[in-house]
């Protein structure tokens, strides 16, 4: 066989080695994923946008649902001229992707004709379409929620029986499960019915600027487009509100920095009419705003204000002073409409010719009816049903916890989705013939493995990318989601070698130049530590994160661009803000003084 | 006759009379941008003094019969020339005229002046040609005054410029010099600004070079100036570079100027704040606005007063000569246009 070897710095993916010591831990996920002899004659790269940990076994269903769906959309659905779908591999816990391109002429010119009659009604229907795709998102949002909780009675409940039921209760773990499954996969194919198209039109935008204003900031554009109401600001701004009514109420002498959730809520039942009052206005507001995940919502780990409230918390203090400084807190609106407005209207004026100006007035037009869409859906999707899912699951932990088949409900996250169906059945089973289980045997050893094979497999880097380098990446899909183009695999096969600098590049993502104290934050737990006037350090900035936009000055972020919401959001507080660094929470120590760069994407250790 | 014209009365359509400098000074200050105040000799001056001079002895005449080939008689006729015109009485007239102008645009005794030449022929076409052009800073008198306008009209027959012509064939009637005489800012700092990109060429940035003092250490290259890049659009401020600023020109105690260290402190501290960058920045905007397409602009910031006074403004020439076919046209289908991303690279 005619093998090429990668011209420059890309290892094979048949040299990269399973580390010592978790090859078992490795070999838990499914042969799908597991890389073979005929990968190495493609390019592959390491999916740390979406997947920047190691995955544990259950969360690797991330990947496979989303690129199920992904692929079906590209291939079958909208047929993109240029591409297929995205093939997925798992190797010490890292997803790796490659994309599946179409290059033959003639090929490309029969899925054009294709592309055009299915890509081109949605584009001009999307209006309806959208409004019919929230129903139907709603509408399994609220299918999956109103799942029965896994539970198994010692005897069938009486009424059961007397309504001559005929299906016993172990029955409805699998119907469950088997539902909630079903219910995150078709999750991921609405994720992916406009995605493609929504992030196609608004680049066709950012293109044009770019050809015609060279040195337009990513973030200009993304501010011309982006929307202005969009349900990602909802979350704080119901903050805000709550703040002000504890203001109106007269409790918000109930909160202060650094007392935990619970114990305000404790203090506020107890304080009497108003305490209640806002806190029945807390339950409306958590119902769906609160349902807001502290990452992307890829990772079971990524919990939501809902199950963890000291994330919103954290910001309402800083929020309550400034409402009793006597600021409203209320976004303007009319004068954020107008600004964007002005934005156009400049930016048109400069073009060279009428022609110009005609074929950017058609653009933006696009831009702004696909944007709604490109930006409510993260809301519903990966926010709002991704914690209902994966709540669901643990409803699963518990019950399996509770049979002893692990200590904790968490530890239902080391099993395969395939693996927690073959134990549910053996609980089913178990039940049914009232013989102990084989999992409480079977699981806890299995779990300690897999447990310790992700911390040592967080502990080593990996390969940006895999395999041979393609002379162009002309896949729409790749460009779009990752940025990943020729040049920028050129700046990864540079890379390393400048590490010692005291400079981290990202995009820039919210202008602006500020100096102050690094905080490196890995987890939510840990955002009591930031201080005003910190430098915000962490692995993914969402816009959940923004309660606490108000208290810090700056941030900066290993994974995203400048189109994200949390640039977005950054840029609506005035904050400067790096990211896509790759490295910063590894490079930045706790403590640290950084310069952040936010028009340049630059952050300097000083 | 009339030969001298106030920046107030002129726009753009005298240029013929007053010169590029002239025209586009007495255009700007018409706009309400601010500009030193000052007066233009106008060009009839300068044939006024000519038809003098070739009452003696033939000028024009006596260039085109030349070959611009023939450097030695192109060298010494133009030493003649410029021997006369620095060296002949000036017509009474002409002369009482230009010593009215600069006694009411002085005032007070000791106001110094910039005298600038202000050429007919200084556009697109021969830009190297009005490279060869003259500017005299910090002019302390009349007399000097004089001498300068004089020197500015001998620049028209440097041997480059004498050469420039004959190789090309040019009429020598078409060829007239207008000076401008004007206030001298004592600059805190000055440079220049370009409201598109010198390197892409993007009409949606503003270039900003300055150092401390006059312009003309930034003009001349002496300095490395601090440079920064406005959205023009935001005001974002995409780069700042700030360099060292080792010199600053400053008047002279004779007269003219002079190049001064800088003051440690100085030298690595950025020489416009923030607030100045955007006064610029709206300045250049109007300018271009006016003018409706993008400038090349001298500026400075008044030591004492703080105010940003415009010097020159013309139109930039580099980009707008290699004017390229537009980034797209309208398409019938607006849809179409989504093909750029979705249809691959062909």
């Amino acid at each position: 066989m005619n093998r090429q070897e990668p011209p420059q710095g890309f290892p094979l993916p048949s040299s990269l080695k399973v580390l010592a010591g978790t090859e078992r831990a490795q070999a838990a996920y499914p042969y799908t994923v597991q890389f073979g002899p005929e990968d190495d004659q493609r390019f592959w790269f390491y999916n740390s946008m979406h997947f920047p940990e190691p995955m544990s076994c259950f969360d690797m269903i991330t990947a496979e649902a989303a690129y199920c769906a992904l692929g079906a959309v590209n291939t079958r659905v909208h047929c993109l001229p240029t591409t297929l779908g995205i093939d997925h591999r798992i190797i010490n816990g890292r997803v790796y992707i490659g994309g599946n391109a179409v290059t033959d002429p003639a090929e490309i010119a029969r899925r054009t004709e294709q592309f055009q009659q299915r890509a081109f009604y949605y584009y001009e229907n999307w209006e309806p379409l959208y409004e019919q795709w929230k129903r139907k998102m709603l509408a399994l949002i609220r299918e999956t929620e109103a799942l029965p909780k896994p539970a198994l009675p010692e005897f069938e409940p009486l009424e059961h029986v007397r309504a001559g039921r005929g299906i016993a209760s172990n029955h409805y773990l699998l119907d469950t499960y088997q539902r909630v499954l079903e219910g995150y996969f078709r999750m991921w194919h609405h994720h992916f019915e406009f995605l493609l198209l929504g992030y196609g039109a608004y680049l066709t935008f950012f293109a044009f600027c770019k050809k015609a204003f060279p040195e337009i900031p990513d973030q200009t554009v993304a501010r011309m487009v982006a929307g202005i109401e969009a349900e990602i600001f909802r979350p704080d701004e119901e903050l805000r509100r709550l703040a002000r009514r504890a203001v109106e109420l007269g409790v918000d002498g109930q909160f202060t920095d650094g007392v935990p959730a619970a114990a305000v809520i404790r203090s506020l039942e107890a304080s009497g009419a108003p305490g209640r009052q806002w806190l029945e206005e807390l339950a409306v507001a958590r119902d769906p705003w609160f349902n807001i995940n502290v990452g992307d919502g890829f990772y079971h780990y990524h919990r939501s204000w809902n199950d963890d409230l000291s994330m919103p918390f954290a910001g309402l203090p800083g929020y309550i002073a400034r409402v009793r400084a006597g600021e409203s807190l209320e976004r303007p609106f009319e004068k954020l409409q107008q600004e964007r407005r002005t934005l156009i209207a400049d930016y048109r004026e400069l073009l060279g010719s009428e022609e110009e100006r005609a074929a950017y007035d058609q653009m933006i037009a696009l831009a702004h009816r696909v944007f709604p869409y490109v930006e409510g859906h993260k809301f519903y999707c990966e926010h709002w049903y991704t914690n209902v899912f994966f709540n669901k699951i643990r409803d699963f932990g518990a019950l399996l916890a509770e049979h002893g088949f692990f200590a904790h409900a968490e530890d239902v996250f080391h099993l395969t989705h395939y693996e927690l169906e073959s134990a549910i059945i053996d609980l089913m089973n178990a039940w049914s013939t009232g013989s102990a289980a084989r999992g409480p045997a079977h699981w806890p050893a299995l779990i300690a493995e897999r447990r310790a094979a992700i911390e040592q497999w967080a502990r080593h880097e990996t390969p940006p990318a895999l395999g041979p380098v393609p002379d162009v990446i002309d896949d729409p899909a790749i460009v779009m989601l990752w940025g990943i183009t020729r040049e920028s695999l050129d700046t990864w096969l540079k890379a390393g070698s400048d590490d010692a600098g005291n400079e981290i590049r990202g995009f820039a993502a919210s202008s602006g130049i500020v100096e102050g104290t690094a905080r490196v934050v890995k987890s939510v737990q840990e955002i009591n530590r930031l201080e005003e006037g910190d430098i915000l350090v962490c692995q993914i900035t969402n816009p959940t994160w923004a309660p606490i936009f108000q208290k810090i000055a700056g941030a900066v972020s290993d994974i995203g661009g400048s189109m994200s919401h949390a640039a977005i959001v950054a840029r609506e507080f005035g904050l400067p803000a790096v990211v896509g660094t790759g490295t910063a929470t590894s490079r930045i120590r706790d403590g640290q003084r950084v310069r952040v760069d936010g028009g340049r994407g630059v952050v300097t250790l000083l | 006759m009339s030969y001298i014209s106030w920046f107030a009365e002129v726009g753009l359509s005298a240029r013929p009379q007053v010169g590029g400098k002239g025209a586009s000074l007495g255009e700007l200050q018409g706009a309400g941008i601010a500009v030193p105040p000052g007066f233009v000799v106008r060009t009839a001056a300068f044939e006024r003094f000519l038809e003098a001079i070739e009452a003696e002895h033939p000028v024009r005449r006596h260039i085109e019969s030349l070959r611009g080939e023939d450097l030695p008689a192109v060298t010494a006729c133009c030493e003649t020339v410029r021997r006369r015109l620095e060296e002949a009485p000036l017509p009474a007239e002409l002369r009482e005229q230009i010593e009215a102008a600069h006694a009411r645009l002085c005032g007070a005794p000791g106001r110094a002046l910039a005298v600038r030449s202000s050429a007919t022929t200084e556009d697109a076409a021969d830009a190297s040609f009005a490279g060869l052009q003259d500017t005299y800073l910090w002019v302390p008198d009349l007399s000097q005054t004089l001498q300068r306008v004089r020197s500015c009209w001998a620049s028209l027959y440097s041997v480059e410029s004498v050469s420039y012509r004959r190789r090309r064939n040019l009429p020598e009637q078409a060829v007239a010099m207008a000076v401008v005489v004007q206030a001298m800012v004592d600059a805190r700092t000055a440079g220049v600004m370009f409201t598109r990109s010198p390197t892409t060429g993007d009409r949606s940035v503003i270039t900003i070079e300055g150092a401390w003092g006059l312009g003309s250490a930034v003009v001349g290259g002496e300095v490395t100036p601090d440079r920064w890049v406005l959205g023009k659009v935001t005001g974002e401020i995409t780069v700042r570079e700030i360099s060292d600023k080792a010199i600053c020109h400053a008047p002279a105690s004779g007269g003219g100027i002079e190049a001064r260290p800088v003051p440690q402190a100085l030298r690595d501290a950025p020489c416009l704040s923030d607030e100045e960058l955007q006064t610029l920045r709206a300045i250049a905007r109007r300018v271009e606005r006016h003018y409706g397409c993008p400038q090349d602009i001298e500026w400075a910031v008044e030591r004492t007063s703080g105010e940003v006074l415009l010097l020159q403004s013309r139109p930039e020439t580099v980009w707008s000569s290699k004017e390229a076919v537009p980034v797209a046209r309208a398409a019938g289908n607006p849809l179409t246009h989504v093909m750029t991303i979705f249809g691959g690279r062909r």
